[in-house]
């Protein structure tokens, strides 16, 4: 009995430790990295710009014995909450990865990161390297404070040539003739589109794209502008209606809700030939030329812009995704980690060896004169075509989970999961964001 | 048990002795308590002093008052949360305690080859909840998983897409998770049980059910309670696995309250409100271990070994 009694006691005090643990967890993330105070530490994503990166950083380094680059990847989705706790925490790195937008504001607003303005003007090749269109991505009421670093990545709609050919079908270039395709390919066993809804981003591409054909760039410009109703927008409730019609026809393939996106299972689905089409970032390119090599090379893959809705006011030209991602340097790091960051920046950026490895890689480098290199690229059907597609677009618009602030972006993205599940309609979809504005 | 009965007597008979060392036993305690101190008692207090500000991780705080509690309780998304914790933990209790009480039962025999199964049994409890949910999400693949790989389409549902489904799905990897755990808890407890009381029951022609339900099921009533607890509370701290495993997904279908404190703090960025969330854990998580301590009698002092 006093064992008993003992173990009781027991349970009760690893019940408490269980909960408190639960509610410490995430104060702090490993910083090991402090080893030379002057080294710079820098993080970055797992994927498809992952092999670019390391190379950039291990040639630097080479040549920069004293002020080498400690490079950790995080995956995206780890990243995203990780970085913030730590930039709040003074524990961020010093080369901090971004998507511009509202996270860049609310680092900026807490003078987390630093004024890149005199940089610039000392250096002005750095500027004007850059397409201006991506440059100002990392520009904030007029101030810069990040430097584009990847290749340009607007939303693309995938399709596999060999299942079109199957069913006889031609690729759709209006909404209508999409919807016609569904049936079609349902019937001959294969899913029409594949969707990674589990990581829940890639169903915002859907929504971006239809709301900007439907009303144009400027109605999510209101929402960002915190305009009162703004979510009750026509063009927002067709948009999400069309969506739940896509579903209810068995549009996405079975089971989208549990694929996630970031293992890349769903490009996956696409060159297995269980779906016929994907709309993803341009990323998935270089997802694709890895995964799949054979498939790239064979030339399966098919690529457009998001098909036109008839009688929408979006030029159909415009496009939604990521300019590019960016680098900020962190306000806390020492005197020498800024100095070896922002030369790094200068001379390790989009030189030759580095634009070439990014063209290498499948991606579209943001800078001036890339046409010439994407020429001669073994890609370049696909990287010009992109290319002249985010060049010319009359508009191209950031990912609003990235435009907008952290709380509004993860209210939008779990409000548009239930939207696709069917759980709830589009007006009860326009009063929940509603109620987010402004705050 | 018949070791302390021994024992417990001899205490009253030299009082002083006994005085003292229970006084050098106080200080047994003190270096778990510097720890509970620092990484338990702190924090908390850390917690509770948030939950009336507001700050979004990066800024400074602002007292706000009640405000995050208010933000917290009022949200649709908080009660439905709860609403998915109370159904986990039933849900956990109802799959957990019978398996792993005749898996107990079953594992205590001495025959060898109970041994070995036991060992067998055992493994899932090695295994980090991390590489669990990583391993049943690859399983349940709607499309690349077990099901569509052996053509089997009873198994190649929606698992976890599917909000009633995904549910239950994870009440069961939580069960494949800890059943092990808890069956060693009750395996200890059936070893315990006096072999005579068994022989008894024989000489008086009870039958194996007889023996089960008015000896083994009887002298496990405290077992069960410890193993309860930890189930009950467990549940209220069951994040590592479910957040791998949908994320909370879909919908908001499998979001119990700690991966709900998690997302609003570290997703949303609201600590005022994820705090008032973590403080209701705590509290909610105390009140249930004590209930279910408390179901086991109020007299504690009654034997277990009552009827020998």
């Amino acid at each position: 009995m006093k064992n008993s009694k003992l173990s009781g006691m027991a349970a009760v005090a690893s019940a408490l430790t269980l909960t408190l643990t639960l509610g410490a967890c995430g104060s702090s993330g490993p910083q090991d990295t402090t080893a030379d105070a002057g080294s710079p530490t820098m993080w970055a994503l797992t994927g498809a710009n992952e092999a670019v990166t390391g190379a950039s950083v291990e040639s630097w380094n080479a040549a920069h014995n004293d002020a080498a680059i400690q490079l950790d990847y995080f995956a995206n989705d780890a990243y995203k909450t990780k970085v913030r706790t730590a930039i709040g925490a003074g524990e961020g790195p010093t080369l901090i990865h971004g998507w511009g937008g509202g996270v860049l504001q609310s680092y900026v607003d807490e003078g987390h990161v630093m004024d890149l303005t005199s940089f610039l003007e000392e250096n002005p090749e750095v500027k004007e390297r850059y397409i201006p269109a991506v440059f100002d991505n990392g520009v904030i009421d007029g101030t810069s404070y990040a430097l584009p670093y990847t290749g340009m990545q607007p939303v693309v709609m995938y399709y596999n040539k060999e299942l079109f050919e199957q069913i006889g079908a031609e690729p759709p270039q209006t909404w209508d003739e999409l919807m016609d395709l569904v049936p079609k390919f349902n019937e001959a066993g294969i899913a029409p589109f594949a969707l990674g809804g589990q990581s829940k981003w890639p169903n915002l591409m859907w929504f971006s794209y239809l709301v900007d054909r439907v009303g144009g760039p400027e109605v999510f410009k209101a929402i960002l502008d915190g305009e009162e109703e703004a979510w009750s927008d026509p063009a927002v409730i067709e948009a999400l209606t069309m969506i739940q019609e896509l579903v209810e026809a068995d549009g996405f393939i079975n089971g989208f809700s549990s694929v996630a996106a970031d293992g890349g299972a769903d490009a996956a689905l696409l060159y297995t030939g269980k779906a016929a089409m994907l709309l993803q970032g341009a990323w998935v390119y270089q997802t694709l030329k890895n995964d799949a090599p054979d498939f790239v090379s064979s030339g399966n893959l098919g690529y457009l812009n998001f098909p036109a809705v008839e009688g929408g006011a979006g030029d159909p030209e415009n496009i939604v995704g990521n300019p590019s991602n960016f680098w900020s340097v962190s306000a806390s790091a020492s005197d020498e980690q800024k100095d070896a960051a922002l030369e790094y920046l200068k001379d390790g950026l989009y030189n030759e060896e580095y634009t070439q490895d990014l063209i290498e890689s499948g991606a579209i480098p943001p800078t001036v004169g890339a046409e010439e290199l994407l020429a001669q690229s073994e890609d370049k059907d696909f990287l010009t075509e992109v290319y002249t597609m985010a060049t010319e677009a009359p508009s191209f618009q950031l990912s609003w989970d990235q435009a907008l602030s952290p709380d509004q972006g993860s209210a939008m993205l779990a409000n548009l999961d239930r939207i696709f599940l069917g759980e709830i309609t589009p007006e009860e979809f326009a009063e929940t964001m509603n109620g987010t504005l402004g705050e | 048990m018949a070791l302390q009965t021994k024992t417990v007597p001899a205490l009253p008979v030299r009082p002083a002795p006994g005085r003292r060392s229970g006084a050098s036993l106080g200080w047994f305690a003190a270096p778990a308590l510097v720890f509970f101190v620092i990484f338990a008692i702190i924090p908390l207090a850390g917690v509770i002093f948030l939950s009336f500000t507001s700050w979004n991780g990066l800024g400074d705080i602002t007292l706000t008052g009640f405000d995050s509690w208010i933000t917290a309780l009022t949200s649709p998304v908080t009660a439905n949360a709860i609403w998915v914790t109370v159904k986990i933990m039933f849900f956990s209790l109802i799959v957990q305690v019978p398996i792993s009480l005749l898996l107990g039962v079953f594992t205590a025999g001495t025959q060898r080859y109970r041994a070995l199964l036991a060992v067998i049994y055992f493994v899932p409890l090695l295994l980090s909840s991390a590489a669990v949910a990583i391993a049943y999400k690859a399983l349940l693949d709607p499309n690349f998983g077990v099901g569509p790989g052996l053509n089997l389409p009873f198994l190649a549902q929606d698992w976890l897409g599917d909000p009633d489904l995904a549910l239950f799905v994870v009440v069961f990897v939580i069960a494949w998770q800890f059943v092990p755990f808890h069956t060693l808890i009750y395996q200890g407890g059936v070893r315990q049980i006096p072999a005579s009381f068994y022989e008894a029951a024989q000489i008086d022609g009870a039958g194996r059910m007889q023996q089960f339900f008015h000896i083994t099921l009887p002298q496990l009533k405290y077992t069960m309670i410890t193993s309860s607890t930890l189930m009950v509370v467990g549940s209220l701290a069951y994040f590592d696995l479910i957040f791998v495993l949908t994320a909370g997904g879909p919908g908001y279908a499998t979001r119990l309250l700690p991966l709900h404190m998690y997302l609003t703090g570290f997703q949303a960025n609201d600590m005022g409100a994820a705090s008032a969330l973590g403080v209701i854990l705590v509290v909610v998580g105390l009140g249930l271990a004590v209930l279910v301590q408390s179901l086991g009698g109020r007299n504690r002092a009654a034997s277990q070994l009552e009827g020998a």
